[in-house]
């Protein structure tokens, strides 16, 4: 990776790197004050809060703050804390994503390697529900939700993500799978595979990068999507956006600002965690795609 | 009936036919080589017997039985491709079995087919790597392997060799020949090289244009092509074609051809040849290069040598040859003579021309003329 990259680096004067990296330093102290500010502001009492200085260290470090945002804030009007949403969040983004991945897979793999008449209308119909702006959907689909006895559920929830996200899966496998050789899914034709055991022997297999792109994007969209969390869930059911919204809205008592930031943190970690654990596969997979064209 | 029947078949796209109406009946053991140009219909029809492509109309039919609407995996029947097509995540014995564990034969035996074949194509020590780490040659065998290992009923090789570097192309291509001649499989075979089917072949179909223009041995191919497409194409360097004009001289046909310096030359036909009754025609005349060369490299039991001052326009050593390039009836034509001949451009020089080999064309229909 390393001796890629200094081949392709332009050498540059010792002058034009110290402001280069000077400028560097900047930006990056800019993009990541915030998160300082609310790392440093979780950890200190509330009382160093309200006395100002915010940029400060805490003179007194604690937990509690977070202790009381993960089991017992006031979260609408119980005092549960953050952890029963941020159970239904993972209730909802895990089924979303895999079920919405494996349908895109599929779907791609149909629409490159079983192609049939009208596939590319079908294909240009799935595209334009990727661009459909959310707020159009709100109302029929609380209606469908409705209908189906889903309305107000984790479940319901799960179908609003996967009928959205299926677009977005849909484009990526089938753009990957476009690059694959039909050779080889004629090769195990001839061998006897049928279509799903070419799918689950041949496809998948070699879909490593453009998977973890889609899980990604999915899990990201899924995870921090506020609009549907808040339009089709009932109390129960809330996921952890509509929940963090709650307790930094309560209109009871005393704000507690290091409480909100310690909530802030928590609902912002999965994906955190998710970009480091696979971030590198995401670029890679988005650039294996588009070079080959 | 033959041990696969092609009968009748034709395929279209829309209204486009890329195929027309073809007849081929392949022996038990034979080698036939589909030979054309791209887009002549060779691999549609080698797709077509494999089972990937529908037949538009006709019957394909295997040992007796109709093919049509039969699955690719039912037909028995095994394919290597152009790109060899081994699954990137499995490894070579994998690959090599995947079609048996496909048909539900049972480990042990899965592992016993793999071992034979590893052993008949040495590919023993390959079996645990990935595609991925073998170089072109041994991914050819193992592709080969794939197939040799369902001991199917009919081959089909899709220009199996265009990947490779020439060298081992030529490799490649003896080993597939002495597997041939071993295993006595019947082979459809689809190049676009005409060495390849002349070398491989026990029959050619040479297409074009969505027709097989010839169905011969690869001799008969050769020598007595069926049209001005067959003979172009077919040999290298191709069939010399120039226009001629056939006339009747004290008795004997004879073809009359311009020189490079406008005047006329007669070339005698041997006899018996029947070219009297064209007296008067316009042909295109074919000579094979090896049927143009210098006086003493001409065949000595021909009865029908005839030697013509040429101006010598280009000499092109090859090593073992020299082609020396002069031109007859407007049209550069290229002779093969010994490699130690002393010849040079610019000078005149006596060509020998083998008149016995000589095939004659219509102009306009472009068929042989006999």
């Amino acid at each position: 990776m390393s001796s890629n990259a200094s081949a392709t680096v332009v050498r540059t004067g010792a002058g034009s790197r110290f402001v280069i990296y000077t400028l560097l330093i900047l930006f990056c102290l800019y993009y990541l004050l915030p998160l300082y500010v609310m790392v440093v502001n979780s950890l200190k009492p509330l009382s160093e809060i309200q006395a100002g200085g915010m940029m400060a260290l805490p003179d007194e470090w604690t937990l509690a703050p977070w202790a009381s945002a993960w089991s017992t804030a006031q979260i609408g009007v119980e005092a549960t804390g953050l952890r029963p949403f941020f159970v239904n969040s993972i209730v909802m983004v895990v089924p979303a994503v895999a079920i919405s991945t494996v349908l895109g897979a599929l779907n791609g793999y149909v629409l490159t390697k079983w192609r049939f008449r009208g596939d590319t209308i079908i294909f240009g119909l799935l595209l334009f529900g990727c661009f459909i702006p959310f707020q159009m959907v709100l109302i029929p689909m609380a209606r469908m939700l409705g209908i189906v006895g889903l309305a107000g559920t984790v479940p319901g929830l799960i179908f609003v993500h996967l009928v959205y996200g299926i677009g977005f899966s849909t484009l990526y496998f089938r753009n990957y799978y476009q690059q694959f050789p039909t050779e080889l899914v004629r090769a195990a034709m001839i061998d006897g595979a049928g279509f799903f055991t070419i799918f689950r022997r041949i496809m998948l297999p070699s879909s490593g990068p453009i998977a973890v792109v889609c899980v990604i994007w999915q899990f990201t969209n899924i995870w921090n999507d506020f609009l549907f969390g808040a339009s089709f869930s009932d109390f129960d059911s809330q996921p952890m956006t509509v929940a963090l919204n709650n307790l930094v809205q309560s209109s009871t008592g005393v704000k507690e600002y290091n409480v909100h930031f310690a909530g802030a943190i928590m609902a912002a970690l999965p994906t955190l965690l998710v970009y480091i654990v696979a971030g590198r596969y995401f670029v890679r997979g988005l650039m294996a795609g588009s070079v080959k064209g | 009936m033959g041990f696969l029947d092609i009968t009748n078949v034709t395929k279209s796209y829309g209204a486009v036919k890329v195929l027309h109406e073809t007849d081929i009946s392949v022996e038990e053991g034979e080698f036939l080589v589909l030979v054309g140009p791209s887009g002549c219909g060779k691999s549609t029809l080698l797709n077509m017997i494999a089972g990937l492509e529908d037949i538009t109309s006709g019957e394909i039919a295997i040992k007796g039985r109709s093919m049509n609407g039969v699955r690719p995996a039912d037909r028995n029947i095994a394919m290597v491709f152009q790109s060899y097509a081994l699954y990137p995540n499995m490894n070579v014995g994998q690959n090599i079995v995947f079609g048996l564990e496909m048909h539900g034969v049972p480990k042990p035996e899965r592992d016993k087919a793999m071992n034979e074949v590893a052993e008949l194509l040495q590919i023993q020590h390959l079996l645990d790597r990935k595609p991925g780490q073998l170089s072109g040659g041994q991914r050819q065998r193992v592709a080969m392997g794939r197939a040799l290992v369902r001991n199917p009923d009919v081959f089909l090789f899709d220009e199996p060799l265009s990947n490779l570097d020439a060298k081992l192309r030529v490799d490649m291509r003896t080993e597939i020949k002495k597997l041939h001649q071993r295993l006595k499989t019947t082979i459809v075979y689809v190049t676009h090289d005409q060495i390849e089917a002349l070398t491989l072949s026990t029959r050619i179909a040479v297409m074009y244009g969505g027709h097989v223009q010839q169905l011969g041995t690869p001799k008969e191919v050769y020598d007595n092509p069926a049209n001005m497409f067959v003979a172009g194409f077919m040999g290298s360097p191709s069939m010399n074609l120039f226009p001629a004009r056939i006339a009747v001289e004290n008795g004997r046909a004879v073809a009359v051809a311009q020189l490079a310096d406008g005047s006329d030359v007669s070339l005698p036909f041997p006899e018996a040849r029947g070219f009297e009754r064209h007296d008067g025609r316009e042909i295109v005349l074919g000579l094979r290069p090896e049927a143009i060369t210098d006086r003493d490299g001409a065949d000595r039991n021909s009865g029908a040598v005839h030697v013509v001052e040429a101006h010598v326009e280009i000499t092109e050593p090859a090593g073992s040859d020299t082609f020396v390039g002069t031109q007859l009836g407007g049209k550069p034509v290229t002779g093969r003579f010994r490699a130690d001949v002393e010849v040079h451009a610019g000078q005149s020089f006596p060509f020998a021309i083998n008149m016995e080999k000589a095939v004659a064309f219509d102009p306009k229909t472009e068929e042989r003329v006999s």
